[in-house]
């Protein structure tokens, strides 16, 4: 356990080879076999890690590797701190299940990618290994980190390769606006999460889990007030919100399947999405001391799951399905975590890791399949000719749509139960809920693999219409398409591992109702609350329902779930006229569903225009006002210079030549005298001594 | 008081590039390729001669290290008296760092008047290094003004389009300021004569003066007008875009890296710590405009559509961060805005350079002239994506530390003002990546980008150190953190009066934060309401 922070390292080992000297000198294949090298060190570790914390009396172990931001003296609510933040790992049941998923699940999605990217050029090949290496550096990073800086760190990383593998196929401009719209709207959430963690520090003096934990377990539950702790759950949750695509932030997910599709699987399906849930269950003290915000968190869960679902059901292009669904289940964990199941939330975490990495994969060999088709419309029939991808994504879908005995029942189930207990008007919300998911999916397994092939003929025409992720622009698809065909086996065998998965996945959180002990609940509680309390209730008691009416809950939801499932093979395999009778009938709730209920186009509106229009009125401002006073002040500078040049050059000046004007026409008047003859010299003298006399006698004698 | 070696290193580090100008005077102005090579090897050893301050330093002492004390002008007591500690010895080695790279990236740029340049250059190394280094207000004050001159040539004679405009607006916004400042120098320096009888420009006398507070008031003014203009801050900020943009790739790389820290500088050295009173009294006024300044260059930053002008506001933007940094008057937050300091010259330096190099394939600043440039320029593209990143403060680069420390430091203070300027984050975020996609990303569809070259080696070469400073300081920045503990403390025991220097991680006060002493507890009238900075 000692080498923790090696699992995050490999892969960033891994990137740092590819993005240095791959792109210049490594082949297609040394590029793919580094990238899966370090995954595979990174999966070994974990495994290994794992083991030992199981065996270990203590489940909780820290590595300190060194210091990253040294202690400076702060001022905080309880006297003087030092702000520190060192490069420290925490592995713990809930970390150590997240790093076995991420490594887990991203080792088979590196595999898949060998054989998905084959027909990318070198360097974008090599580049795509190097981000998803950089990526999954940045994920476990984000999983170990032991304080909240550290984990920011893989947060915005994460963001980062989000933004740069939405873009990969960059040439595109809707790839490059998804990816930049991801990154934006990320920062929004980013914004609160940062000032989280400014009020975590002001409050608790620390960004350590644990410490922050221990403190909070010390203060007084805010029932009814909404105090520090919940402002601090306000903001972390915003952070949230945005990564984990809740209501009003997850405006960005569906736009984000521009990405490839593993990268859809691996990022915006199993592991990074579900950050934010991670994080408000790695703070699940603060969360528990802020009853109102718990509600608040519940309550957006519950709408973006039902919301997600309802768009989810009107969408044709096979991604966007997942990616709506994706949205959804996510919507679900908030709510398990909003009532208080953090352990359901971090269950439903794993298996919807399984499933969904595992529908996204299968589409993606779908569209592989269908020359990079993606609309639904112009499928079906496919299981005729991708058998094991129509069987492993069926097993996903079963998974999913929560029939027994697949993983997603037992999680979702146990979310369902919780809720109920909680809060019944989520429990009816997220029970509708659950029916539309069951719909829209067997509505995308129908339409895609059963009823006529309604695709582009093959043959010698080679390249259908263009589909929508066409790799087009580097040379790529320079081969024909003999139309649909099975995944090659380095794409079919991680569906495989997949599909075990989700059907294997939930048996660890088996509920007592039905026989089993929910050992997952067990294994994650000591994550979830502080080691005081722990150690003194050992097992809190809360409210419970009688083991029948437990099963009568799970028995209706199953109904449901074969309720849409029943509904969506009469509307798409028995009678698909009825369909679009249905979606005519209805036209304006289908337009607005279609339209993701023009959530986009509102924010375009405002927030995107608003703020464009104003750094445009901004900057005219500045040309012209701030800008235009320096330039006025020079220009009154220069106007008062012309004015002082006139006046010197005519009043100033003008007095000067004034008085040589003066001198040199006094002296051209008095040259005159200067005739050079004594006598008229003896002449004036005479003038000048007789007037002189005749002065001073007038002053002497009359004056 | 010391001098940690037995030579004057600081007057070798400021006269290494003089004596290349010198020497480059005796050379045909004809030989273009000797002259190159003379100022490349000259800003070299300039970098090399400055090391000792990074590896001799001693991080730990409270002193001004490698002083060296001369008189100079006896009859009105000023000195030539020079000094560093952890702040002004990482501006200096910012500087002769960015002396080499902005020298080495105008090669195949200048081609005119190239032993003007050079020439030109070195006279301003010259000049901004004993700015930061002299102990002597005075002192400080003739390179303040001298490093003027050669800028002004540069932009004026090597630039674009408009340079006599740009550059005759930056000479006079920056004397405007300057004059007014050299009236509070004089006042401080008459001030501190009419208490001790001392006529002295003694930077460290200044620190432990108590001006009456109307005096630290106008003082703090005079101050202010030069040093803010210089930052520079809203509102006194429209001869830097103007500056950027006309000047050459050196000039900007130069002017943003260093010459801007001159103001912060300026603020840190002197206006805090000599008018502690009058800084606490114009906090709400300072942090107002900064914070103004994030969110207002940013935007306008958003509706550029220059290249470089869109990275000049942003300037303005990052700047605003490293004023409200300062002003938090907290530790966490001045040490965040030193650090800011850096990684603004870090980073705005380098795409600065990144914006020359395709100018001079290219000749145009125009954004919409670019795009697709990742497809034909992939390592420059890779470089530009560093930069950005690290302009916008991502995690593992060193903008991050200085943006999180700044809040942080705020966010104790004032939580709004912390909101506010978290504002910036995303703007920045939007404006930056707007950028990248319309020239990095989409298609080559302007016929006259399909064959740029990439990065030459040369070209490379002006970015290595800067990639790996960013990482550096992004990853491990506790060298840097820990070389200015001292300069801040400086600062703070001035700034507030209920702060005690302790040295944090030595006394073990990172467990028991009571272990920091608390002096001001007397006097609880004197402590400031203001929640920070013990």
């Amino acid at each position: 356990m000692e080498l923790i922070w090696l699992i995050p390292l490999l892969p960033g080992i891994g990137a740092a080879l590819n993005g240095v000297f791959g792109v210049r000198y490594f082949s297609k294949q040394t590029a793919a076999a580094v990238a899966c090298a370090a995954m595979g060190g990174a999966l070994l570790l974990s495994i290994v890690a794992f083991v030992e914390l199981l065996g270990a009396e203590h489940r909780e172990h820290l590595v300190e590797l060194a210091q990253w931001i040294p202690p400076i003296a702060l001022e905080t609510a309880s006297g003087i701190g030092a702000f520190e933040a060192p490069w420290a790992f925490r592995l713990d049941p809930l970390s150590g299940m997240m790093i076995l998923v991420v490594t887990g699940i991203g080792s088979l999605i590196h595999v898949y990618s060998v054989a998905y990217m084959d027909h990318e050029p070198r360097g974008g090949y090599v580049r795509f290994f190097c981000y998803l290496n950089l990526f999954c550096f940045f994920m476990l990073t984000l999983v170990l980190g032991s304080n909240l800086l550290v984990m920011f760190v893989g947060w915005e990383g994460v963001g980062l390769c989000s933004y740069l593998l939405i873009g990969f196929w960059y040439h595109k401009k809707s790839a490059s606006d998804a990816g930049k719209k991801a990154f934006v709207v990320n920062r929004i959430g980013d914004f609160g999460f940062i000032l989280g963690i400014f009020l975590v520090f002001f409050t608790f003096g620390t960004l350590d889990f644990r410490a922050v934990a221990e403190a909070a377990a010390g203060m007084p539950v805010e029932e009814g007030t909404f105090g520090v702790i919940s402002l601090i759950c306000l903001l972390l949750f915003i952070g949230a919100v945005g990564k984990s695509a809740q209501i009003p932030l997850y405006v960005w997910l569906p736009d984000a399947m521009e990405g490839p599709t593993p990268v859809s699987a691996l990022i915006h399906a199993a592991t990074m999405v579900t950050a934010g849930v991670y994080m408000v269950g790695r703070n699940a003290v603060l969360f528990t001391h802020a009853p109102e915000m718990m509600l608040i968190v519940a309550v957006i869960g519950a709408l973006t799951a039902l919301m997600a679902a309802t768009i989810g059901l009107v969408q044709t292009d096979i991604k966007r399905v997942l990616a709506y669904s994706t949205v959804s289940q996510l919507g679900y964990m908030f709510l398990a975590t909003g009532v208080g199941a953090f352990a359901a939330g971090a269950f439903h975490l794993m298996t919807h890791a399984f499933f969904k990495a595992l529908l996204f994969l299968g589409s993606g060999s779908v569209i592989h399949a269908m020359n990079e088709e993606q609309d639904m419309r112009k499928m079906g029939n496919m299981k005729a000719y991708m058998p094991v991808t129509f069987a492993t994504m069926g097993i996903g879908t079963l998974a999913i749509a929560g029939i027994p005995p697949f993983s997603g029942f037992f999680s979702k189930d146990e979310i369902l139960y919780r809720t109920f207990l909680d809060n019944t008007w989520l429990w009816g919300l997220a029970v509708v809920t659950a029916g539309m998911t069951a719909f829209y999916m067997a509505r995308l397994m129908f339409m895609t693999f059963y009823g006529e092939y309604r695709g582009p003929s093959w043959g010698a025409a080679g390249h259908a219409d263009g589909g929508q992720e066409a790799h087009g622009g580097q040379g790529a698809h320079a081969h024909a398409w003999h139309g649909p065909h099975e995944s090659p086996r380095l794409m079919t065998a991680p569906l495989q591992a997949l599909a075990a998965g989700a059907v294997i996945a939930g048996f660890i959180g088996v509920p007592a109702a039905l026989g089993g002990g929910n050992r997952i609940e067990h294994f994650l509680e000591p994550s979830f609350v502080a080691e005081a309390a722990h150690a003194e209730e050992g097992g809190h008691e809360e409210a419970h329902l009688s083991h029948a009416a437990e099963l009568g809950l799970m028995g209706l939801s199953v109904l449901i779930a074969l309720g849409g499932i029943a509904l969506a093979h009469r509307l798409y395999v028995r009678r698909p006229d009825e369909s679009e009778r249905l979606a005519a009938d209805f036209a304006g709730a289908h337009r607005v569903l279609t339209n993701k209920y023009y959530v986009d186009e509102l924010y375009d509106a405002t927030a995107v225009k608003g703020t464009m229009s104003s750094a445009r009125g901004l900057w005219t401002v500045d040309r012209n006002v701030v800008d235009g006073a320096v330039n006025g002040t020079g220009w009154l500078t220069r106007a008062s210079a012309w004015v002082s040049d006139v006046v010197d050059k005519y009043v100033v000046d003008g007095l000067v030549n004034l008085v040589g004007r003066i001198c040199t026409e006094g002296s051209y008047a008095f040259r005159r005298a200067q005739t050079g003859l004594i006598q008229n010299y003896a002449v004036a003298t005479l003038f000048g001594v007789f007037a002189f006399v005749t002065f001073y006698i007038a002053v002497r004698y009359f004056g | 008081m010391s001098n940690n070696l037995d030579y004057p290193l600081l007057s070798l580090i400021m006269f290494t590039p003089l004596a290349g100008a010198v020497i480059l005077l005796f050379v045909n102005k004809r030989s273009e390729d000797m002259i190159r090579w003379i100022a490349n090897v000259t800003a070299g050893i300039g970098f090399l001669v400055s090391l000792p301050l990074w590896f001799s330093f001693d991080a730990a002492s409270p002193d001004w290290q490698f002083v060296q004390r001369l008189p100079w002008i006896p009859s009105i007591g000023a000195e030539y008296f020079l000094g560093v500690d952890g702040f002004s010895a990482l501006l200096v080695l910012l500087t002769t760092l960015m002396g080499v790279i902005a020298i080495l990236c105008s090669w195949t740029a200048i081609t005119e008047r190239v032993k003007e340049y050079y020439i030109f250059m070195l006279v301003l190394q010259t000049g901004m290094i004993g700015a930061f280094v002299s102990l002597d207000f005075l002192l400080f004050f003739v390179f303040w003004e001298v490093m003027l001159v050669p800028m002004y040539f540069l932009i004026g004679i090597w630039g674009s389009d408009n340079r006599l405009y740009s550059a005759i607006k930056f000479f006079l916004f920056t004397l405007v300021g300057s004059v007014v400042m050299l009236l509070g120098i004089l006042a401080v320096y008459f001030y501190h004569h009419e208490v001790t009888g001392v006529y002295t420009f003694d930077i460290t006398q200044f620190h432990a003066l108590n001006m009456p507070f109307s005096l630290q008031w106008w003082v703090f003014l005079a101050f202010f007008l030069g040093f803010a203009v210089k930052v520079p801050m809203f509102p006194f900020h429209t001869w830097l875009p103007d500056a950027h943009t006309d000047a050459p790739t050196a000039g900007s790389v130069i002017l943003a890296a260093v010459l801007l820290k001159m103001g912060t500088y300026g603020f840190i050295r002197f206006s805090l710590p000599i008018l502690p009173e009058a800084t606490q009294a114009f906090v709400p006024w300072v942090a107002g405009l900064s914070i103004i300044g994030i969110i207002y260059g940013a935007l306008v930053a958003m509706a550029q559509h220059d290249w470089k002008r869109l990275v000049a506001y942003s300037s303005v933007s990052h700047m605003g961060m490293v004023m409200l940094g300062m002003f938090a008057l907290t530790p966490v937050g001045i040490t965040g805005s030193i650090v800011q300091q850096l990684n603004h010259g870090i980073s705005t330096g380098a795409l600065f350079l990144l914006v020359g190099v395709v100018y001079e394939r290219r000749h145009t600043r125009m954004i919409a002239e670019y795009g697709g440039l990742s497809k034909i320029m992939p390592a420059y593209a890779a470089v530009f994506l560093i930069m950005t990143m690290s302009s916008i403060g991502l995690p593992t680069l060193n903008g991050f530390i200085g943006e999180v420390l700044i809040l942080q430091g705020i966010f104790v203070v004032n939580k709004w003002w912390a909101a506010a300027a978290a504002t910036g984050i995303v703007l920045g975020a939007a404006y930056m990546l707007w950028l990248y996609q319309r020239t990095m990303f989409g298609a080559v569809d302007n016929p006259k980008n399909e064959n740029l070259p990439d990065l030459s080696i040369r070209e490379w070469a002006t970015f290595t150190p800067l990639i790996i400073l960013a990482v550096w300081i992004g990853l491990y920045p506790k060298p840097f953190i820990d070389r200015l503990d001292t300069s801040v403390d400086r600062v703070m025991v001035r700034v507030n009066s209920a702060y005690a220097p302790v040295n944090v991680e030595d006394s073990g006060a990172a467990a028991s934060p009571a272990a920091l002493v608390r002096d001001g507890e007397v006097d609880d009238a004197a402590t400031p309401v203001r929640g920070g900075a013990r």
